[in-house]
């Protein structure tokens, strides 16, 4: 949990000022999202100093200097916090500014919030006292990389939006039928022959190991996804006989249907690549998918149905896909990751271990709020998607859908309720590349992000948010994020001028 | 014909799959011709009206080389065996290199508008694997179906940048949309800086700095649109609408009254004191001189009555001039009166079909702007217009604010803009359409990817003949072609669909 704690306020000039802000008025907690916990106001303010202002490390803090993540974080913040300031300028006065945090990035996001320029430009910030943690730990962002190539740049991008509304998961939904960009160093064919392109759409290591790199210096986690059995259209190109081949009668169609289960060599395929995904994502977590799987080809193939009578499954393919996701799901346990999965696999009973986390992601509110049920019930965590599937555009403003969803409005106990570990904002790729990937984001996935951060009592006046997302989204704008307009009007800070 | 003569269009199938929107008719050949780049020229026809020194065409020479070879660095050396240069000459029928276009531009490639043959021409070039380029011996014939063909820019519900107005006039010219209709101001605010009454936008832009239109910014977008063939159609909507015109003209507005007393707020232009037409000459005068174009768009739509009848000089006016209770004479008069004074400044005016509906009494070269309705609806209503005689501008169904999810295109590309109720006469006072792009949920950061390539969906319903182009299915991917050329061009146009560009996102 991050927790921002407060400390005594010691006098300006040459102290050691503790981050904590007594904040005044509406105007500069109006500049704040997602919504802090809780915050207490004061008209007092101080100017700030672009000459004169430092961060530290307090001398009770578990990191020290050297802290690369610390060091690096401060240089990005003092640019945010004075976005005019050029080098050379002078001032009087001297403050230095300590930041009390856990979670430094999410500390250092708000402090930078409460931060603002008075007409003439000087900064203030007003005391301030802000007592801080997310309402859930799991607020994620999926970015699909398969539809379509999403260049590096709209990817860290995006990290540092998400940044900025303190979304601290990255589910990177990388391949699936379209395109195999991941560059795999056991298996190069992948995408040597299922990415878009060989050398212009694909992710090197190195493009990986940037990503996650980029993500970790803003408190991201960075959630793989490698969608199978079904959702593998592209896997095939590369890996000749890891589908299934689909049969017209007694002859192969020639179309291939989802991974092949009743094959050795499928498993020993998934375990190697497995291995490799293991060792190059460090997260603890791996999304193995396991959705919208169609047996009609699994249906057609009689080495398939061989081995469904071999197994005893009958004609129920549902147990085949059980099969499947079970093996993958022990080697990924093997391998020392928790997985997670779409509810597909809850849906069809298939027994996972305890600790599999399953996301919802289907239905209106009546339908996902009874899987919500079901699987508590069950005693497993659950993630929620189901509402926030932001590709889904609309005309007018569709945020207020996101802000108002209420996770925990189904009915079960409080236990049931604390398996509820977050949820995710989806941006999935059909209609989305890097010409409309932001605007389309921003700030409609910072909706959802108040209602994954923020208490849902004091955020559930969607009049109240508006003045106060539509200040963000200026923030965001002036930060150099496109994010797109909520409603008519403008922003001080946009276009630079001309 | 090879060597080095007058090739005058191109190409065959995979390459005119790549032409958007698909020409009138063309004839294919499998010869083709190799481009290098060192060696290629434009130079004016014999016949050509126009010659050498013409501003217009000279500027495009050099916009379609870099848009025809855009690996072209100068200075490389590039060892071609055939050393003739390829020529390209261009024969326009009118001289017209100092005017501005207009409504009788006539379109046929080779003859007035170079601007669109030129772009024919430079989305037949292709690059074989290895870089080369080529264009096919092709001949084509074009003309637009529609000679007005519109794209509505909003910059009054936000502020746009000039340069996003110019991006949006290049990939204008790409789709061969000719008509920049400019709904510069609205309600929210107002950024055209007038010489005349400057307080206007001191008072009613969002910002009188930062978010205004200089006489020179407006000067810029109309040369640049100028330059691609393209008209600048102002629009200055009254008399509602017209909520920031009130903040620099304090009593230009209607007070809307609570009863007896004024309530603080205000309503349309106050039809009733002659200040208000005095005012409206003016600025008109203005705006006159500052648009060539011979159009001028008027508004006089969505007029709420509400503050007219809570005011009593309003409402002593009605009984006045003999209008009983029924505002939409009282709308008509304002409008009339609005007309008569574009009309003695030699303008021709185009208004929302509001004013026809509302019978007000128009000159008969007034254009109506259909923007209501489902297909039944708008169908009845170029009917009804073009059986009264007047010339109609289809809007309607081309509303692409209006996002949803999924392929929408479509929709915009089926619609049928003759498919209603009239005589051959009444389907040739449709003078064409418009594509609208209003500005509550779009600004510089969203407008080109919302934009483009959807408004290209309706440029080849508004410029191709529609039999030829009835098939969705066979559009698509000359769609995606062509949507993958505009990236290629600088244009940030979304994608349609699953897929890829082979030249996106330059390497990284």
């Amino acid at each position: 949990m991050f927790e921002v704690m407060s400390g005594r306020y010691t006098f300006p000039k040459y102290n050691l000022v503790l981050f904590f802000f007594l904040q005044l008025g509406l105007q500069s907690v109006k500049g704040v999202w997602p919504l802090p916990q809780s915050f207490t106001i004061s008209s007092e303010r101080y100017p700030l100093n672009p000459q004169a202002f430092y961060f530290a490390y307090g001398k009770q803090s578990a990191a020290q200097e050297g802290c690369s993540v610390l060091d690096e974080a401060f240089k990005r913040y003092f640019s945010l916090i004075f976005p005019d300031y050029i080098s050379g300028r002078f001032y009087s006065e001297a403050i230095f500014i300590l930041l009390y945090t856990l979670c430094l990035s999410t500390g250092l996001e708000t402090f930078s919030q409460l931060v603002y320029q008075e007409d003439f430009g000087s900064y203030f910030v007003n005391k301030t006292e802000i007592e801080d943690f997310p309402r859930f730990q799991f607020r994620g962002i999926l970015l699909d990389t398969s539809r379509h190539y999403l260049p590096v740049r709209a990817i860290l991008k995006t990290l540092d939006a998400m940044a900025f509304s303190k979304f601290n998961v990255f589910h990177w939904h990388i391949v699936d039928d379209p395109s195999f960009p991941y560059q795999s160093r056991t298996f190069p064919d992948l995408s040597a022959k299922g990415a878009f392109h060989p050398m212009t759409h694909i992710y090197t290591q190195s493009d990986v190991r940037r990503v996650i790199s980029y993500a970790r210096m803003r408190g991201i986690r960075v959630l793989p996804e490698f969608d199978s059995p079904g959702h593998t259209q592209s896997w095939g190109k590369g890996q000749s006989d890891l589908l299934t081949p689909c049969y017209r009668g007694s002859t192969p169609s020639g179309t291939f249907g989802p991974v092949n289960p009743a094959l050795p060599s499928t498993y020993k395929f998934m375990a190697t690549l497995f291995k490799e995904v293991s060792s190059v994502f460090p997260d603890s977590y791996i999304h193995l998918g396991g959705d919208e799987v169609n047996f009609s080809c699994w249906k057609s193939n009689p080495d398939v149905r061989a081995f469904m009578q071999k197994m005893g499954f009958g004609t129920d393919f549902t147990k085949l896909e059980a099969y499947y996701m079970e093996n993958i799901v022990n080697i990924t346990t093997a391998l020392n990751k928790t997985s997670i999965v779409w509810q597909d696999v809850f849906d069809y009973h298939e027994r996972i271990p305890k600790d599999t986390v399953l996301h919802i992601w289907k239905g209106d509110p009546a339908s996902y709020e009874a899987e919500l049920s079901r699987i508590t019930k069950a005693g497993y965590r659950v993630l929620l998607a189901a509402p926030w599937y932001i590709n889904h555009i609309s005309y007018g403003q569709d945020w207020r859908n996101y802000y108002t969803v209420q996770p925990l409005n189904f009915s079960g106990t409080e236990e049931q309720k604390k398996l509820v570990i977050g949820g995710e904002v989806c941006m999935w790729g059909e209609y989305v590349d890097a010409t409309n990937l932001t605007p389309r984001l921003w700030p409609r996935a910072s909706a959802a992000a108040e209602r994954l951060w923020s208490d849902e009592k004091q955020t559930s006046n969607v009049d109240k948010a508006f003045p106060r997302l539509q200040d963000f989204r200026c923030k965001l704008l002036r930060r150099g994020i496109q994010a797109e307009p909520l409603f008519v009007g403008h922003c001080k800070h946009e276009y630079q001028g001309v």
